[in-house]
């Protein structure tokens, strides 16, 4: 993917009126994130970081945002989502149930556990998730469909638009109080927004960008 | 920073939170637990915490409760979508049936104010034709409140939260002027309008609780865009920063984080007060009369979980219809992408609307729909991607990669009442109080059905007049909800009366959105606010007469009255 916010960082803001107090204490803490698990064991924490690299592919050149972490410090901190489905356990037994599973189906499939098959064999077997076509009985008769498309989806991809990286990546404007926004109109770009590059203007856009 | 707003109350010695200020507080009155206050309401959203305020302003004694934190605004609301997931009631429920309602931030709040503190601020009126469903349009059933009173009521619910909206509203009935001047358009509400009139159909900037020049400690709105995960600036004209004030200066005492768990009742069948948990105990407050005001899920959980030997079924169920007859509104959407840079984040997210379906009858399925523009941010957005498309990995990063080009109508559709969709108590699982969950099962009707695909080709026509490519449809989604104490003509098909009053009990009164007994193409705030204005005017009618804790029985207010005319 070609880098369409040249040089724009979210972070860069941080000091500036789109940030108040609470917003840089929320993002700090997010930030300081403990990369440890508190709830997986490290054999599900394995497991459950080579699915985030699947869901959620990150490129070599920056570092990476620990989607795995954020999955650990929800189900041990919340806050919870308010209901669940009726043929679903709750958040933490579904997600030790799901690893399990993959890594059932890995090991029946490939005779390893899924961290160690191919990224290939590994989209694979998610898509057979997504898909409803998994049924190993290490599912305990959670439906595999339900549990990919409301716990794995949902958990990993929210972790990853709700981190500072991935709004530079998608050239969101942020926090933005008590500042806000001035120009509303279509193509219009407040002077604290990113800069998109079009093709020759690269060097304006990451001109821009490092003036947000 | 001031303490930690969860861990405890901070309505207690004397003070509230005065949300309007950095670390602000107002003296507030307060109440002894044994001695009878006149009125208990348990929630502060659009209805408990309008009733709140106004029954405390016209000379009542009230104790509200909210199971939720007292928030500053201003200190306390960051610019970020996953904090502030704080807002909403995130306990334990259960999910059922053949489409599942999802819960949290479509349809629930947990703090002072309900979640009128994250609400889209849309603020619309009923077609005056809905108050009479049935015998007007031919389908669901009628309510007991006639529409030219309840025009008056709309107008004092728009003056109380300064409704900023255009001079001249297109459709319905001649209405006052909006007290503040409509906000501007962007990108989003501009391609709104041109799909509008390809189409040939009117639109209008959308009537927002949002003020657009300054109002009291308001400043105007500065377009910051993140109104649905409450308001930073307290430009928004929640109930958190009108009503509530209103009532604790008013002498009302309002306390938070204090979870009301049964209703309990006296010798005589009449209710007698509320029982509490507050700061690890359970408390019980006496009361002459209560005012449910949880909304369509707490509302009859409540109800539910007060059953005792004399009302084995729970209160005010007689009619065995608390806790059925659920609604949500169906929330579809279409999606598409744009040349140019719409940057869909910036201002409230729904700036102009179309109510062309809600006026037009020549369609061949019953319930009606609008459509507004629409700005999410980028997990909403992207969780759009993942229910919609089921997009992930490498296809995913790309498609979010043109957040900024994204342009989406959304619908706010009717559905219709279905005694099968409803609201139980789990006869399993219970919350961190102790108490028993609720277990919500859901089923959309052929008819709701058809309305939703009507609605999805009309959207995906005006993104088509507009260029818009790469479109595609969000057929799943849902939001406010309606119904589980409907109001009615009598006791037999109904909870309550005209005036909210329930029929088998008539010192309980419920007040909120579970009293529709139909929900309408519009968002349901300003209506619920409405209802309960006027049901503050009609307690306050009732008490000069000497008929509130006993109902007059020559009268039974609402059949009488003249059909919508």
């Amino acid at each position: 993917m070609t880098d369409r916010f040249p040089g724009y960082d979210v972070l860069s803001k941080r000091h500036s009126p789109s940030w108040n107090e609470v917003t840089r204490q929320v993002v700090n803490r997010r930030l300081a994130v403990p990369r440890e698990p508190r709830y997986f064991t490290w054999d599900e924490f394995v497991t459950l970081d080579a699915i985030c690299d699947r869901i959620v592919p990150q490129p070599d050149h920056r570092p990476k945002v620990p989607l795995a972490a954020y999955v650990d410090a929800r189900l041990v901190e919340g806050p919870g989502d308010g209901y669940r489905f009726a043929n679903l356990p709750e958040a933490a037994d579904a997600w030790r149930q799901g690893l399990a599973a993959l890594d059932a189906e890995a090991q029946a499939a490939h005779g390893v556990p899924f961290h160690r098959i191919s990224p290939h064999a590994q989209d694979r077997l998610l898509t057979q998730a997504q898909n409803g076509e998994l049924n190993n009985p290490a599912w305990g008769g959670m439906p595999a469909r339900m549990f990919f498309e409301h716990r794995v989806l949902p958990d990993i991809v929210h972790s990853y638009y709700a981190h500072p990286t991935a709004w530079s990546e998608i050239g969101f404007g942020g926090p933005a109080s008590p500042r806000g926004y001035v120009r509303m109109q279509l193509d219009r770009r407040d002077p604290w927004e990113a800069a998109e590059a079009y093709p020759g203007h690269e060097d304006r856009a990451r001109r821009q960008n490092r003036h947000v | 920073m001031s303490d930690d707003p969860f861990a405890t109350p901070r309505a207690k010695n004397g003070r509230a939170p005065d949300a309007r200020r950095v670390g602000g507080w107002l003296p507030m009155r307060e109440y002894p637990e044994t001695e009878p206050v006149d009125f208990v309401i348990v929630g502060t959203g659009a209805g408990g915490g309008t009733l709140t305020g106004r029954l405390a302003e016209l000379g009542f004694s009230v104790v509200a409760f909210d199971a939720g934190p007292w928030f500053r605004p201003l200190e306390e609301f960051a610019s970020d979508e996953t904090e502030q997931n704080k807002l909403y009631w995130n306990d334990r429920r259960v999910t059922g049936g053949e489409n599942p309602l999802i819960m949290g931030g479509n349809n629930s709040g947990k703090a002072v104010g309900g979640s009128t503190v994250h609400y889209a601020m849309v603020s619309l009126r009923f077609r005056p034709e809905w108050f009479k469903s049935r015998s007007r349009l031919g389908y669901a059933v009628d309510w007991p409140l006639d529409w030219r009173e309840m025009w008056d009521y709309y107008a004092q619910a728009e003056q109380a939260l300064k409704i900023a909206g255009p001079v001249s509203y297109p459709w319905g009935p001649k209405r006052p002027r909006y007290p503040y001047r409509a906000h501007e358009l962007n990108a989003p509400a501009e391609l709104l309008a041109r799909g509008a009139e390809a189409l040939g159909y009117r639109w209008s900037p959308t009537p927002l609780a949002t003020v657009s020049a300054p109002h009291g400690l308001s400043p105007p709105c500065v377009y910051r865009g993140f109104c649905r995960f409450g308001c930073s600036t307290n430009a928004k004209q929640s109930q958190l920063v009108t009503f509530i004030p209103r009532a604790v200066e008013a002498g009302a005492e309002i306390r938070d984080l204090a979870m009301v768990g049964r209703i309990e009742t006296g010798n005589d069948g009449l209710v007698t007060g509320v029982h509490y948990f507050r700061e690890g105990r359970w408390g019980f407050q006496a009361a002459r009369n209560v005012i449910v005001a949880g909304y369509a899920i707490e509302t009859p959980r409540l109800l539910l979980l007060s059953a005792n030997d004399r009302y084995p079924d729970g209160l005010a169920n007689s009619s065995g219809l608390v806790g059925r007859n659920l609604m949500t509104q169906s929330n579809q959407a279409v999606w598409g992408l744009m040349e140019q840079e719409v940057r869909w984040n910036k201002g409230p997210p729904s700036l102009a609307l179309t109510e062309h379906w809600n006026y037009e009858d020549r369609k061949d399925f019953p319930g009606y729909y609008c459509w507004m523009s629409q700005g999410p941010l980028p997990v909403e957005w992207a969780n759009t991607l993942i229910g919609s498309r089921g997009l992930w990995g490498e296809r995913l990063r790309q498609q979010m990669a043109h957040y900024n080009h994204q342009v989406g109508l959304k619908m706010v559709g009717e559905m219709l009442p279905d005694e099968a969709n409803r609201v139980e108590l789990d006869d399993k699982e219970v919350d961190q109080y102790g108490l028993p969950v609720s277990r919500i099962t859901y089923r959309w009707g052929e008819d709701d059905k058809r309305l939703i695909n009507h609605a999805l080709d009309q959207m995906q026509m005006s993104l088509e007049a507009i260029n818009a490519t790469d479109i595609f449809r969000q057929d799943n989604d849902t939001n406010h909800l309606a119904g589980t104490a409907r109001m009615g003509f009598d006791a037999r098909s109904s909870v309550v009366d005209a005036d909210c009053r329930s029929w088998d009990i008539p010192n309980l009164w419920i007040c909120d959105g579970s009293v529709f007994p139909t929900t309408g193409g519009v968002n349901p705030s300003l209506t619920i606010t409405a209802i309960a204005l006027r049901t503050a005017d009609r307690i306050a009618a009732l008490a000069a007469r000497g008929e509130l804790a006993r109902r007059h029985r020559s009268v039974t207010v609402g059949a009488g009255h003249a059909l919508a005319g």
